[in-house]
């Protein structure tokens, strides 16, 4: 498995720090009400197909990436630099 | 009052020459971490180019040249290599003064690449990875920096502690290139 990481490009799945769902991208407000963050805290979609993830490029240049990919065909879509997808 | 005696982090277990590679410690002078703050990174640029001579480097390149260079370390982040940083570099960027934090190894010879095919995930050959281009990647699998700095020659950085182990990374990777003759 391959990413291709925005600052370093194509790198092997080995310099990467696997985090989950990028959840953390889309953070409610403080005063979003209980049911919006029982959501972000506790609940995940399960896809089989189209995920999006943050990963960590521990053994690159240090960026959170928001990666696009697909769990059934282990394709990866996409990958952006967190900063710029939480934006 | 204890005497302190400074020790290079290779110290005792380089120079190393195996086959056609030899692999030896290089003392870069002063390091220090430049961290551009939000938006400055073109006038830090200009700054470095004024006191030091380079620019700020851009994602997986190198500037300046022996005793004075910048390589980029990261996500907006680059270490300048040499000199004492200008105090005008901190208008601009956090600096932090990492001179005892790594160690450097220059990896030269005929068969470096070889060498370097062995330990490192990311496409070295020189027809892709030339003169003044970086990357930070592993390093067997330790986090590190490697930049082209001549025909057959490579700058080698790993954190300080890891220096035996890069050695000894090293040496087994040079043994094996050497062994296929
Ligand atoms: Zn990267």
């Amino acid at each position: 498995m391959r990413i291709t990481c925005p600052l370093c490009g194509d790198r092997d799945r080995r310099e990467f720090y696997y985090k989950g769902a990028a959840v953390a991208l889309d953070r409610p407000e403080p005063d979003a009400g209980a049911e919006a963050w029982d959501e972000y805290v506790f609940l995940r979609d399960n896809p089989a197909g189209e995920t999006r993830d943050l990963w960590y490029h521990a053994d690159g240049c240090g960026a959170w990436l928001e990666v696009r990919r697909d769990t059934v065909t282990h394709a990866v879509l996409e990958a952006r630099l967190a900063a710029e997808a939480a934006r | 009052m204890a005497e302190l005696v400074a020790k290079s982090p290779c110290d005792g277990v380089l120079p190393l020459e195996i086959g056609s590679v030899a692999a030896r410690e290089e003392d870069l002078g002063v390091i220090t971490a430049l961290l551009p703050y939000r938006a400055q990174g073109a006038a830090l640029s200009e700054r470095l180019k004024a006191a030091h001579g380079m620019a700020f480097p851009s994602p997986n390149r190198a500037t300046g040249k022996a005793g004075a260079r910048a390589i980029w370390a990261g996500r907006e982040q680059a270490l300048l290599l040499g000199p004492a940083p200008d105090p005008g570099l901190a208008d601009h960027a956090a600096l932090s003064d990492q001179s005892d934090a790594w160690t450097a190894v220059r990896l030269e010879g005929e068969a470096a690449e070889a060498v370097l095919a062995r330990l490192v995930p990311v496409d070295l050959r020189g027809s892709v990875f030339k003169r003044g281009h970086t990357v930070r990647s592993q390093v067997a699998h330790m986090a590190g920096s490697v930049t082209r700095v001549g025909e057959r020659a490579f700058l080698i950085l790993v954190f300080r502690s890891m220096a035996a182990t890069l050695v000894h990374d090293l040496k087994t990777a040079m043994e094996a290139v050497a062994a296929r003759g």
